[in-house]
């Protein structure tokens, strides 16, 4: 550790080895963002409230925005631009199918918490896309969207 | 040195690039295009590329690069305009790339706000196109030695069947060029059948981009050398910096400047808020010196504004007589005669736009220019700011245009834009400016606080002889630097267009001074008069015990087309840009609507177990719109929006599915400021701050279904942005009095009701 508190740490992003020298403070979300340049993750709020900055922690669906990457140390991260090699993930081709995007901000964060989902239970029911859903805020108001296309991709 | 800019992406966007491709002379541009004047622009000589205007550019190779001129911000518009030009044009999609044009008069109006998008540009769209159309029919014409008139483009070729040749669009570049420009105005379109993706079922172009990550909005662009800023702002819009701690902020490491903005001057409009920056290598530095400042500051003249107080204020005033805007027959002598009258009062208050992107902006002012990337709905209101701000000629400045993670009326201020340029001057770098969620809640042009008072005269007969509404609300002029009144350009949004068939009618606004600043929330004015009016029908109509709906169509009176402001009481109708010759006031449409939601909503049956439907039907931004709402009630308690029904009269639909997008979105829109929606000020500060204490409407909350039918129609095109929402709240607040027999005059319901 350095004088000021930054530190070295390795973790994989989207299957690629990284190492950073940052504030291990430093939320997820911003080294993501500002260090690695991966910008497909949003801030919205930093405040675990709207769900825009949701990344895959190893399994876990984590708010990368309040997630200091001092907890990514030697464990892998999945952001948007990994769920898929070119967008032909289940959930991104729904996605595209049935029009869900409106101004698009929110729907990486959606996606990724979508696709923990599915891993989880492959055909989870409307409440169980609610319930997992419910940190995931959409301004533009295209819920009844992402509910038809969680299910299309899970195949129901 | 730890090599972060360096690995940092570069995102280029706008027009340099792709000008650089084809060859086009960032001169020429320069020169001035006005297709209102019916000019048109040339390539510059020696370009490969056939460019009749700066709309539509077709490369030897065949690819056609359309230019979207208005800002994507969730209505779809770049999946709709550009598709405009492409099948006026002939071209197939498949060869067609689309362009974001940046902020300059060249393209004409570019404020992406009033759902004018469609209904502001449709037919220009078309003579763009059909320009360019015509070059290549002429030149394939010349070199057949046939008439144009037997030839056709379509599918990327222009086309004689007679003798079955054909030449493709990218062939003809070359010919195209030598061929002289018609003037829009003189161009044939096409026959509407000749259109093939107008009206159908379009793909959402930028979907993909969405989806993976790839689309840039504000905050996704990169330049080498940026630095990341953000500002401490004085909590009450007056305020100004007494002092604060410098050395702690640049104590942080990676903490680079910490810079004072200049303080406002009154009118606010467009100007950067004032406060401290701190600007730093990354965000996260910047907001750890932001919180290390202690700022000290000095409220000044607003700080003693307090939300609940003004309320009082405006009560008191909406009881007192207004400025007449709308008068028919003498409404206070039928009111005083009449058999009975109903009265209520309606307050609403200020809103913020929270939209999901908090706004941003990234300047960079080197060498006498100035050049911004921003999420702005207004990308010339944008560059003349930055204009402005720095004392430089707009020529000197360019504005490229990102996407816009919501807009809803934000981002037509250029407010960030001003504070990005005057940074990137000071520090002489990059640098962008990123709001936090606490900043945009507490730094808004908050939609503004009405309170409004309607009474209604009945006769014996029940039906209505007088109507008599007064509002009090501080109007956006106040901005600028209007009188604390509301005007008929105000007002013209649901109250002096609205459909009444009553005698005698009387319109007043009254006096509402600002304490904040106001701006523009999708649908503006009409959220409010929507609701006041749509629940005052609602009223009678239990007053009366009768079926509200058959109480609605009454006030709105028989199918008629209301073509001058006489018919209506008022001097003159700002009516959304439009002569009321061509956009009347179509009572046929309205009731249209109405008759159209009831019946697939099952109106006839709306009080069933555990749950009622309410009705509401609005007309704004030349489209009406009514939505039923359910609202059920859950064991705990709860109130919920289970289903909803949408009937769109919009004129001519160009893209459905888009169309439909935004009704869905308004009714989550609407749903989110009728259930939760509130800021308050106390002592001149907004008290709330962040999604905990300004909550939206989450997926748990909305409908199962929301049903949204789109009345076919060959009227011309109205707005599908905003006219979505007035009539959500009061179709819910209606549901709400009929399944609870409690009558919410107040927003939100989350004051009366668990929700």
């Amino acid at each position: 550790m350095t004088e000021t508190g930054w530190t070295t740490l390795q973790f994989r992003v989207n299957g690629v080895a990284r190492e950073v020298e940052v504030d291990p403070e430093m939320p997820i979300l911003w080294v993501l963002r500002d260090v690695l340049g991966l910008t497909g993750t949003k801030y919205g709020c930093g405040q675990a409230l709207c769900g825009a900055c949701s990344v895959h922690l190893d399994d876990h669906v984590i708010r990368s925005c309040c997630t200091p990457v001092r907890r990514a140390q030697g464990r892998s991260i999945t952001t948007i631009e990994g769920l898929s090699e070119d967008g032909s993930h289940p959930l991104q081709r729904a996605w595209v199918e049935l029009g869900v995007p409106q101004c698009g901000y929110c729907q990486a964060g959606q996606i990724m918490t979508a696709a923990a989902l599915l891993r989880q239970r492959p055909q989870p029911t409307d409440e169980q896309i609610e319930q997992s859903l419910a940190g995931n805020l959409c301004r533009c108001g295209t819920y009844t969207r992402i509910r038809a296309a969680v299910k299309r991709a899970a195949g129901l | 040195m730890n090599g972060r800019i360096a690995a940092l992406n570069e995102i280029r966007l706008g027009r340099r690039p792709f000008l650089a491709g084809l060859g086009v002379a960032a001169g020429g541009l320069a020169g001035g295009l006005s297709l209102e004047a019916g000019d048109a622009f040339a390539a510059a000589p020696g370009s490969p590329s056939f460019s009749p205007n700066v709309f539509v550019h077709i490369a030897p190779d065949g690819e056609v690069t359309l230019v979207c001129h208005r800002s994507e911000m969730g209505q779809g518009v770049r999946s709709s305009l550009p598709v405009l030009l492409a099948d006026e044009l002939g071209a197939d999609m498949a060869r067609v790339k689309i362009s974001q044009a940046d902020g300059d008069a060249v393209y004409g109006d570019q404020n992406t706000d009033g759902s004018s998008s469609i209904r502001g540009h449709y037919d220009s769209t078309r003579r763009i196109a059909a320009t360019a159309r015509s070059m290549l029919v002429n030149a394939a014409a010349k070199r057949w030695g046939v008439k144009p008139e037997s030839l056709v483009a379509r599918h990327h070729r222009v086309e004689h069947a007679a003798s079955g040749r054909s030449m493709g669009f990218g062939e003809l570049v070359a010919l195209a060029q030598r061929e002289p420009i018609p003037k829009p105005e003189t161009v044939r379109l096409r026959p509407d059948v000749e259109l093939e993706h107008v009206g159908k079922e379009l793909p959402h172009l930028d979907a993909k981009a969405f989806v993976t990550g790839a689309a840039p909005f504000g905050a996704d662009v990169r330049v080498p050398g940026m630095l990341v800023a953000v500002i401490a702002r004085p909590p009450v819009v007056g305020g100004r910096v007494l002092g604060f701690d410098r050395e702690a902020a640049l104590a942080v490491r990676g903490v680079r400047h910490v810079v004072q903005l200049p303080e406002p001057k009154k009118p606010y409009v467009f100007q950067s808020w004032g406060g401290v920056a701190v600007i730093a290598d990354d965000t996260w530095a910047a907001l750890k010196g932001r919180a290390a400042l202690a700022v000290r500051w000095e409220h000044g003249e607003n700080a003693s504004y307090d939300s609940e107080k003004y309320r009082d204020t405006l009560k008191a005033s909406a009881r007192a007589p207004g400025t007449a805007l709308r008068q028919l027959g003498d409404a206070p002598a039928a009111l005083a005669t009449a058999a009975r009258t109903v009265e209520a009062e309606y307050y609403l208050p200020h809103l913020p736009h929270a939209p999901m992107e908090p706004p941003v902006a990234l300047a960079h002012v080197a060498g006498g220019r100035c050049e911004v990337w921003a999420a702005t709905q207004n990308p010339q209101a944008a560059r003349r700011e930055a204009a402005r701000a720095l004392g430089m000629d707009e020529k000197d400045v360019t504005v490229h245009v990102t996407f816009l993670g919501g807009g809803f009326g934000r981002k037509s201020k250029a407010d960030f834009v001003s504070e990005a340029v005057l940074l990137s001057r000071e520090v002489n770098a990059p640098v962008r400016v990123q709001w936090t969620r606490e900043d945009d809640v507490r730094h808004d042009y908050y939609h503004t606080v009405s309170q409004q008072r309607l009474v209604a005269g009945l006769g014996a007969d029940g039906k209505l002889v007088a109507w008599h509404h007064r509002s009090a609300f501080p109007p956006i002029g106040s901005l600028f630097g209007s009188a604390p009144r509301p005007t008929a350009g105000d007002f013209q949004q649901g109250v002096l267009d609205l459909a009444l068939d009553v005698p005698n009618v009387l319109s007043e606004a009254c006096e509402a001074p600002a304490h904040v600043r106001i701006g523009w929330l999708r649908s503006v004015y009409n959220i409010f008069h929507s609701f006041a009016s749509n629940c005052f029908i609602d009223e009678i109509a239990h007053a009366r015990g009768a079926d509200p709906r058959a109480v609605m169509l009454e006030v709105f009176g028989p199918a008629r087309r209301i073509a001058t402001p006489d018919e209506l009481g008022v001097k003159e109708l700002r009516n959304y840009g439009g002569s009321l010759t061509e956009y009347p006031v179509d009572v046929g449409r309205l009731r249209g609507v109405v008759e159209r939601v009831t019946e697939i909503s099952g109106w006839s049956q709306r009080e069933k177990k555990g749950r009622s439907l309410g009705l509401a039907a609005h007309r704004s931004f030349h489209s009406y719109v009514a939505v039923v709402a359910s609202v059920a009630q859950a064991p705990n308690g709860k109130l919920a929006v289970d289903e909803a029904w949408v009937a769109i009269d919009a004129g001519k639909i160009l893209n459905p599915d888009r169309v439909r997008a935004q009704m869905e979105g308004s009714v989550i829109f609407g749903m989110s400021l009728a259930f939760h929606g509130a800021i308050t000020m106390r002592e001149g500060a907004t008290v709330q701050s962040n999604f905990r204490d300004y909550r939206l409407v989450r997926i748990g909350d909305a409908p199962r279904a929301i049903h949204v039918h789109i009345e076919p129609s060959d009227e011309l095109s109205g707005g599908a942005g905003e006219p979505g929402v007035p009539p959500v709240a009061p179709a819910i607040a209606n549901a709400v009095f009929a399944l609870t027999g409690k009558r919410v005059r107040d927003l939100p319901l989350n004051l009366a009701f668990d929700v």
